[in-house]
C-alpha cells in the first residue's frame, strides 16, 4: 500500500558527496511535501506533539501544507520553535515526534522532520519573519552564548519587547551550529547565518569576542552595564579523553578540535587554519559528534573507521546519520574498545590497539554494559585518532560567578520550572545545565528560561 | 575591528603593537593571553598580553613570525586593524594574584626571545609593588635582543646572556643562573618565559637549587576558551588544558618533551605556508604541497 511508505527524500549520491561538503539531504520540493503531508492522519490526540520537546502543533502545520498554505504552516511552527530550519535537519525525530507517529506502527512514520525543514526553508527563501508584537519595554537582558539555547531565549525575549544582547566568546555567532555540526548536515551561510540575521533584524544585539567570566563577569553585567537578568547558555566544554597510553601523540584530536578547525575555521576551504588530512582515521565514539567527525575525516580524504564499545542498537547517533555514514563508506568496528594508541619513533600515531567487547548486564542508564573479551586484542593501522567521548562543562562562568551552584558533574544547578539558578536574576539552560545533549533540548531550555525571565521581571516590577 | 594605534619592530622578526581593545584592557592582568584573528580567512593566534592601559583601553602585543599567519601580522602597521581580539584568556600570574604571599621575597625572571615581552609587565607590576626583581634576558646574539631599556626601568638588576658573547654574559641563560647563584644571589621564585627548550633547561637547572619555577606555556590552540582540547599537556602526569588551567604552571612538573613533540605537529605545514608566502609568485615547487615539482 502506497500510504505505508513515506515520500523518499532526494539526497546527493553517496559516492559524490563523500568528496564534498555540500549538504547531503536535498529536501522535499512542494509536490513531494504536499504528498507526504497527505499521509498525516490528523489524530485527535496527536502523540507526535507529546514527543516534541518544544510541543510544536505538528498536525496543525502539516494540515497547512496539505492546503498549500506554506506561509501559514510556518506561522504554526513559529509559535513554538525559533529555529525550524535547524531542527528539521538535526533533531533525532525517530526518538521524538516520528517515534510516536501512529503511521509508524504498521508502516513508516510521517516524515515530520523533512516537512518541518521544507516549511522552514520555504520561509527563509521568501523572507518570512514572525514580527515582534509586544511594545519595547526597555528592560535589558544579557544572553551568554549564541548556540541553540541562547538564540531561542533571545528570540522569545525580543518578541516580548525586551532589550536583548547576546555575548558570544567565538568570532562568529551560532555556537555548536557553527563550530560543531558540519556544513554537509547544516549549511552555514544558507541556514545558520540567516537564522542569526533574522534575530538581528528583530533587534537582538550580538557582541562577539566576549568571554563572560573573563572579559566581563556576570556581576559586572548586572551591576555596571544595567542588565536586569542574565541567561547562561554557554554550552558544553572541555573534551573528555580515555586516559589510555598514547593519547597525547601527534595525530590524536578531540572531535571538538577537529570539527572546530574544519567548520568554524573552514580548514576544508582555502582558509589558513591547518587540519590534518589522514590516510587512515579512527574515530572513537558512537554519538552524532562521532559521526560528524568521521564523515568530515572521510571527506578530507581518509579511509575512516568508527570504533564503538557497544553494539549498533546502542549507537546514540541519529539513525539517519549512521545510515548516511555507512552509505559513504565508513567502516563500523562495533563492540570494540581502544586500549592504547601506538606511535612511531617521531611521536606520530601509527595505529590503535583495541579489544573486543561483549554486552553484559544493563547498567544504570538501562543500556547493556560492555565487557572485555579476554585475549581478543588486535591492532588497527591508522595515522589519526579522533576522540569523541563527550565533554564536561566549561568552568569559566561557574568559577567567576559567586552565588552560582554546580553539581558533582560540574553542571549549573537550576530550578526546573523557572530555569533560575541559585543566584537571583541569573538563569541557565542547555548543555551548561544538562551536560552534552541535543540541539532541540537546548532550545527547549532556552524557551523555559525566557518564560522564567519574563515572570521574574514582572514580579520584580509589581 | 580592533585598530592598531602604535606599531614598531623590536627586531627583524618581532613586531610590537598597541591595539585598541576596550573589554580586554578593562579586565586583563599580567600572565593572561588573548587571541587575535587578522581577517576572515585567518587563524586564531594566541598571544601573551605584554602590557595594557585601562584608561586608553589598549593592550600591547608582541608577535614573532613563525608561520604564514604570524608573518602577515608582523607586517601590519599603525592604522591597520585585527578583525578579532578576544580575551583576556587563561589565569593571571599567581605572583600577581597573591601579592602578599611574595612580600619580601626576591624574584628571578628568565626571558628568552619573544617571551621577553610578557615578562616585562609582570616585572614592572611587581617592581611597582616594591618587590625585588632581577631579570635575565637571553638571546642568540645582540641584534635580536629586545626590550632591554624597558626592562632596566622595571627591575632591580637586568642581566643579558648571548650565546655568541656579542653582548653581556657569554653563554646560555642556564649558565648565567648558575653564575648568579654562585656569586651569592639568592632567589625565592623563578619565572621563565621563552621557547620550550629554554624553559625546559631552566627548570632542570633550578631544580638543582630547589628553586620554585613558574613557566608560561603557549601550545597549539584553536578556540582558547576550554572547548577544543588542542592545548592539552601533562603536568605531574595529569592532562591539563593551558587555556583554562594555565597558561602558567609549576615548571618542575611540566612534561616538556611531550609539549615539544605536540608543538611540532603542524611545523612542516606552517613552514610550507611561510615559504609559499615569502616566495610568492617566484615559488616553483620544492615545498611538497603545490605540485610545482611535477
Amino acid at each position: 500500500m502506497e500510504d505505508m511508505t513515506r515520500v523518499k527524500v532526494r539526497e546527493q549520491d553517496p559516492k559524490v558527496r563523500a568528496t564534498n561538503f555540500e549538504e547531503v539531504c536535498l529536501g522535499y520540493n512542494e509536490e513531494e511535501a504536499v504528498k507526504e503531508a497527505s499521509r498525516c492522519l490528523e489524530c485527535k490526540n496527536p502523540q507526535c506533539v507529546s514527543g516534541c520537546p518544544v510541543s510544536i502543533n505538528i498536525p496543525g502545520f502539516i494540515k497547512k501544507i496539505k492546503e498549500r498554505d506554506f506561509a501559514g504552516a510556518y506561522d504554526v511552527i513559529s509559535e513554538s520553535s525559533a529555529l525550524p530550519a535547524v531542527c528539521g535537519r538535526v533533531c533525532p525525530q525517530e526518538s521524538q515526534c516520528e517515534g510516536k507517529c501512529i503511521r509508524g506502527i504498521k508502516g513508516e512514520a510521517v516524515a515530520i522532520g523533512k516537512l518541518e525543514r521544507f516549511v522552514a526553508d520555504y520561509a527563509l527563501e521568501h523572507n518570512l519573519v514572525k514580527k515582534v508584537e509586544a511594545p519595547k519595554n526597555g528592560i535589558k537582558v544579557a544572553v551568554v552564548g549564541s548556540g541553540p539555547a541562547g538564540l531561542t531565549c533571545a528570540g522569545d525575549l525580543i518578541r516580548a519587547g525586551f532589550d536583548v544582547t547576546i555575548f558570544e566568546a567565538l568570532h562568529e555567532a551560532g555556537g555548536v551550529l557553527v563550530y560543531g555540526i558540519p556544513e554537509f548536515r547544516l549549511p552555514k551561510e544558507k541556514i545558520v547565518k540567516k537564522e542569526v540575521e533574522k534575530l538581528k533584524a528583530l533587534g537582538v544585539k550580538i557582541e562577539t569576542d566576549v568571554i563572560i567570566g573573563k572579559s566581563v563577569t556576570i556581576d559586572e553585567l548586572m551591576e555596571k552595564e544595567g542588565f536586569s537578568a542574565v541567561f547562561i547558555g554557554s554550552g558544553a566544554g572541555l573534551p573528555k579523553f580515555m586516559g589510555i597510553p598514547g593519547e597525547n601523540a601527534k595525530g590524536v584530536f578531540s572531535a571538538n578540535e577537529y570539527l572546530t578547525r574544519n567548520n568554524l575555521m573552514k580548514a576544508y576551504k582555502d582558509y589558513k587554519t591547518p587540519i590534518m588530512r589522514g590516510k587512515n582515521a579512527v574515530v572513537v565514539g558512537g554519538g552524532n559528534v562521532a559521526m560528524d567527525a568521521a564523515r568530515t575525516a572521510l571527506r578530507l580524504g581518509a579511509k575512516t573507521t568508527i570504533v564503538y564499545r557497544r553494539s549498533e542498537a546502542e549507537l546514540p547517533a541519529r539513525v539517519e546519520e549512521v545510515h548516511h555514514a555507512k552509505e559513504e563508506g565508513i567502516i563500523f568496528n562495533l563492540l570494540t574498545n581502544p586500549t592504547e594508541i601506538l606511535t612511531d619513533e617521531n611521536g606520530f600515531v601509527r595505529g590503535i590497539r583495541c579489544i573486543r567487547m561483549e554486552l553484559g548486564e544493563p547498567d544504570e542508564s538501562g543500556r547493556r554494559s560492555p565487557v572485555e573479551v579476554k585475549g581478543s586484542e588486535f591492532e588497527i593501522e591508522c595515522d589519526m585518532v579522533i576522540m569523541s567521548l563527550g565533554t564536561s562543562p566549561n568552568p569559566l562562568i561557574s568559577s567567576s560567578t559567586p552565588g552560582l551552584t554546580i553539581n558533582k558533574r560540574k553542571c549549573i544547578v537550576i530550578n526546573e520550572e523557572s530555569a533560575m539558578t541559585e543566584k537571583d536574576g541569573v538563569f541557565a539552560g542547555g548543555d551548561a545545565v544538562t551536560g552534552a545533549a541535543t540541539v532541540i533540548l537546548a532550545m527547549g531550555a532556552g524557551k523555559t528560561a525566557a518564560r522564567g525571565i519574563m515572570e521574574y521581571v514582572n514580579k520584580r516590577n509589581q | 575591528m580592533y585598530e592598531i594605534l602604535e606599531q614598531r619592530m623590536l627586531n627583524a622578526n618581532i613586531s610590537l603593537m598597541v591595539v585598541k581593545a576596550p573589554r580586554v584592557a578593562a579586565s586583563c592582568l599580567p600572565g593572561q593571553f588573548l587571541i587575535v584573528r587578522k581577517d576572515e580567512e585567518g587563524e586564531r593566534i594566541p598571544l601573551t598580553i605584554c602590557d595594557y592601559d585601562r584608561e586608553k583601553e589598549t593592550v600591547t602585543l608582541c608577535i614573532q613570525a613563525v608561520g604564514a599567519s604570524s608573518e602577515e601580522m608582523i607586517h601590519m602597521k599603525k592604522g591597520d586593524a585585527f578583525l578579532d581580539v578576544v580575551g583576556p584568556l587563561g589565569n593571571a600570574s599567581e605572583l600577581v594574584t597573591d601579592i602578599d604571599a611574595i612580600k619580601g621575597k626576591k624574584i628571578l625572571f628568565v626571558a628568552g626571545g619573544v617571551g621577553t615581552a610578557p615578562v616585562y609587565p609582570q616585572a614592572k607590576y611587581l617592581h611597582e609593588k616594591g618587590i625585588d626583581v632581577d631579570v635575565i634576558i637571553g638571546a642568540k646574539t645582540k641584534d635580536i635582543l629586545i626590550m632591554e631599556d624597558e626592562m632596566r626601568a622595571a627591575a632591580s638588576n637586568v642581566y643579558i646572556a648571548t650565546d655568541d658573547g656579542s653582548y653581556g654574559f657569554k653563554g646560555m641563560v642556564t649558565n648565567l643562573i648558575e653564575d648568579l647563584i654562585a656569586k651569592g644571589n639568592r632567589y625565592d621564585v623563578c619565572v621563565a618565559i621563552g621557547p620550550l627548550i629554554m624553559m625546559k633547561f631552566v627548570c632542570l637547572t633550578t631544580k638543582k637549587y630547589d628553586l620554585k619555577t613558574i613557566v608560561s606555556m603557549n601550545p597549539i590552540m584553536v578556540d582558547g576558551t576550554g572547548m577544543c582540547g588542542a592545548c592539552r599537556l601533562l603536568v605531574n602526569n595529569e592532562v591539563k588544558f593551558a587555556c583554562v588551567d594555565g597558561p602558567e604552571f609549576d615548571g618542575h612538573l611540566v612534561d616538556f618533551d611531550g609539549a615539544m613533540s605536540r608543538q611540532s605537529l603542524y611545523k612542516t605545514e606552517e613552514g610550507r605556508a611561510l615559504l609559499k608566502l615569502r616566495e610568492g609568485d617566484t615559488h616553483h615547487g620544492g615545498c611538497g604541497m603545490c605540485g610545482g615539482e611535477k
